[in-house]
């Protein structure tokens, strides 16, 4: 290990916090302390989600062989005598959007139960805000150490599902009823492939502290390649069904049947408009982004950099990069893939994702038991491991596939 | 092997992210209104009239305000007056022109039909489709004025249909020449043979107005004989108070 730790990037955030802290008088130090992470993860996370939303049209565009949105620049502000009248590449376009959601009538259907309809965009927010608590987002940044971490994480990101029948129930619409019931089919069905691909994870580092499972990550084997999970056979296999489990959850295509937005009037926020549906927006995108943060941390090695010699960069940078990475991955599969039927969507995850996530607990299981093995005996050990993560893919993707593939085209040419 | 076809279309996707910062010829989109993709020459939207002189548009009008394509308008849009004096056309010959000629372009259906049937290749199809108006019954009822247009113009949008019309236009032209003088030549020699005019008969005159054969392209189907009984005219549309208003006064 270098010096790191020390180095003045990753420590001035923290510098900065502990200064303005001591400013005030001692009782109110604590309510400080926690404000300033609060209103630091809402202000970062906050703007994120604006680039997001921006980065995706962009990208999306350019995986179509379109430009995306280009032409928002700056509006010109009666009291300043210049006018800025360079478009800048249309990045100003989320704080548009802002405007447009916040100056929109807010309808709310006369028969709608008013109290709950107000409540559910407010609870979707709150919780998936609640689930960044326990992110590790650099060497020392983790707002609260919980022993429970990745319960935690869970049982707040479930709460959104609670938010979303209420979104459906409370608008007294046929339309949003059925269509939070089956945004609600969908979420518990991936609930389980999503926790189970994470209990390898538990089983090899034996905890649930999320800043625990980062810092196991954290040595280099031979001195140089990084020591992530995702780098193991069992960690593979539980990342790429975290992945696609993470993408059902949070209504991603391929999987956004809740609100498929070329078949369904919106789903469950069909009776929302204005800025509460903006907020349902927002809560997707901020679940999204805690669920990559969540893969980061658990198999992409946290706020690790990948190699030793590029520890100079602060530990906050790499975990962002890593998200990065991940959203960009996400809306790389939405430019690509097709949305499935909810039969299809099903099948997918108890026919599929759940075996082969319990038999990722089994063979996480039998990694922990070799660990002692050591010299000819750690390639028997990667290539058990091997055999038990791809045989039951290969064997159990063409049960499934069985008389489906390949399709053929008679009158095509 | 499950999961190849996804790996496949991102691969897919993965070139048109790429491509399509180094290679303009992937972008399906243009910057519109910067950049302008040319129109296929077959496009059209609505009517204009074509005059021979882009200096004095009004006086080279090719319409002589025949009124078949205001009758045989299916939405009945073209509204058509004839003028009370006639001016000389291109030919020289003196014709009627229209004192009124006006397109609602917010009742036109794009059908072409006026074109079919006009006999004088006077109305074309346009392809501007910029007509954004603030007002719909001033700034989209198109007078004759906003109407006319140059035949050079009409060469620049559809040149193969305009050199088609020109040159049988120009034949047609010639041999309207030829056969005004060969009859002239007749005539003189009938004249100088007989040297005496026979009284009380008619002098059809070489520089008749209307001579045996009209100008009338070859092609055209739609001889105004042949078109069948004009349309009873509908009541008008829009009351002077608009849409929904009170009815005509008139009626």
């Amino acid at each position: 290990m270098t010096t790191a730790p020390d180095s003045f990037l990753e420590r001035a955030p923290l510098e900065l916090r502990d200064w303005a802290v001591q400013l005030l008088p001692g009782p109110l130090q604590w309510l400080a302390h926690h404000l300033i992470t609060v209103v630091a993860i809402l202000a970062v996370f906050g703007l994120f989600f604006a680039f997001t939303t921006i980065a995706e049209r962009k990208l999306l565009a350019r995986l179509q062989n379109r430009l995306g949105p280009n032409r928002t620049g700056l509006p010109k502000f009666s009291i300043l005598p210049w006018h800025l009248k360079h478009t800048l590449f249309g990045l100003s376009q989320p704080f548009a959007d802002a405007v447009k959601a916040l100056t929109k009538e807010d309808i709310v259907p006369a028969a709608a139960d008013h109290f709950l309809h107000f409540l559910a965009p407010v609870i979707v927010v709150a919780f998936s805000l609640m689930t960044f608590a326990v992110l590790p987002f650099g060497r020392e940044y983790l707002p609260v150490d919980l022993d429970a971490a990745l319960l935690y994480f869970f049982a707040a990101g479930a709460a959104t599902e609670l938010a979303i029948f209420m979104a459906g129930w409370s608008s007294r619409n046929k339309y949003s009823l059925l269509a939070a019931m089956r945004a609600l089919a969908q979420l518990i069905s991936y609930e389980l492939p999503l926790i189970l691909s994470v209990v390898p994870v538990v089983l090899v580092t034996g905890t649930l502290s999320t800043k625990a499972i980062v810092l196991s990550q954290g040595y280099w084997i031979f001195g140089f390649l990084p020591h992530w999970f995702v780098f193991t056979p069992w960690g593979f296999a539980g990342f790429i069904i975290f992945l696609i489990a993470a993408l059902a959850e949070s209504n991603r295509s391929p999987f956004d049947l809740p609100e498929a937005e070329s078949e369904l009037v919106a789903g469950h926020l069909t009776e929302y408009s204005g800025f509460k549906y903006a907020l349902f927006f927002m809560a997707e995108y901020f679940g999204l982004t805690a669920l990559s943060g969540l893969g980061v941390t658990l198999f992409l090695g946290g706020w690790q950099a990948p190699f030793p010699f590029l520890e100079f960069i602060p530990s906050y940078l790499w975990f962002m990069m890593k998200l990065i990475g991940m959203i960009m991955f996400f809306i790389w599969v939405r430019g690509t893939l097709l949305r499935l039927r909810i039969d299809q969507l099903t099948r997918l995850a108890w026919q599929f994702l759940v075996p082969l996530a319990l038999l990722n607990v089994g063979n996480a299981a039998f990694w922990v038991l070799t660990t002692h093995w050591a010299g000819p005996l750690q390639l028997v050990r990667w290539g058990v491991s091997l055999v038990i993560v791809i045989l039951p893919f290969f064997f159990l993707g063409r049960s499934l596939s069985a008389g489906y593939a390949p399709r053929t085209y008679r009158y095509a040419p | 092997m499950l999961g190849s076809g996804i790996i496949n279309g991102l691969i897919v996707t993965a070139k048109n992210f790429v491509g399509s910062y180094h290679d303009p010829k992937r972008m399906v989109t243009v910057e519109y209104p910067e950049q302008r993709t040319v129109l296929p020459e077959n496009y059209r939207n609505f009517p204009f009239l074509i005059s021979e002189n882009a200096t004095d548009p009004m006086g080279t009008l090719r319409c002589v305000a025949c009124q078949i394509c205001e009758k045989e308008c299916p939405p009945q849009c073209i509204i058509i007056e004839k003028s009370k004096d006639k001016k000389p056309d291109a030919s020289g010959k003196p014709q009627l022109y229209p004192a009124v000629f006006g397109i609602d372009t917010s009742v036109c259906m794009s059908c072409q039909i006026c074109v079919e049937v006009c006999p004088f290749d006077a109305i074309k199809m346009d392809q501007v489709f910029e007509i954004a108006a603030t007002d719909r019954f001033h700034d989209l009822f198109l007078t004759r004025e906003k109407l006319a247009k140059p035949n050079s113009y009409y060469h620049q949008i559809h040149p193969t249909e305009a050199a088609e019309v020109d040159g049988r236009l120009n034949t047609e032209r010639k041999a309207a020449e030829e056969k005004a003088k060969a009859a002239a030549a007749a005539k003189a020699a009938a004249a100088a043979a007989k040297s005496v005019p026979v009284a009380g008969v008619a002098d059809p005159g070489p520089a008749s107005p209307r001579p045996a054969t009209p100008i009338q392209p070859a092609s055209a189907p739609a001889a105004p004989a042949t078109s069948p009984v004009p349309k009873p005219q509908d009541e008008p549309r829009s009351s002077p108070a608009g849409e929904g208003g009170p009815a005509n006064p008139a009626s």
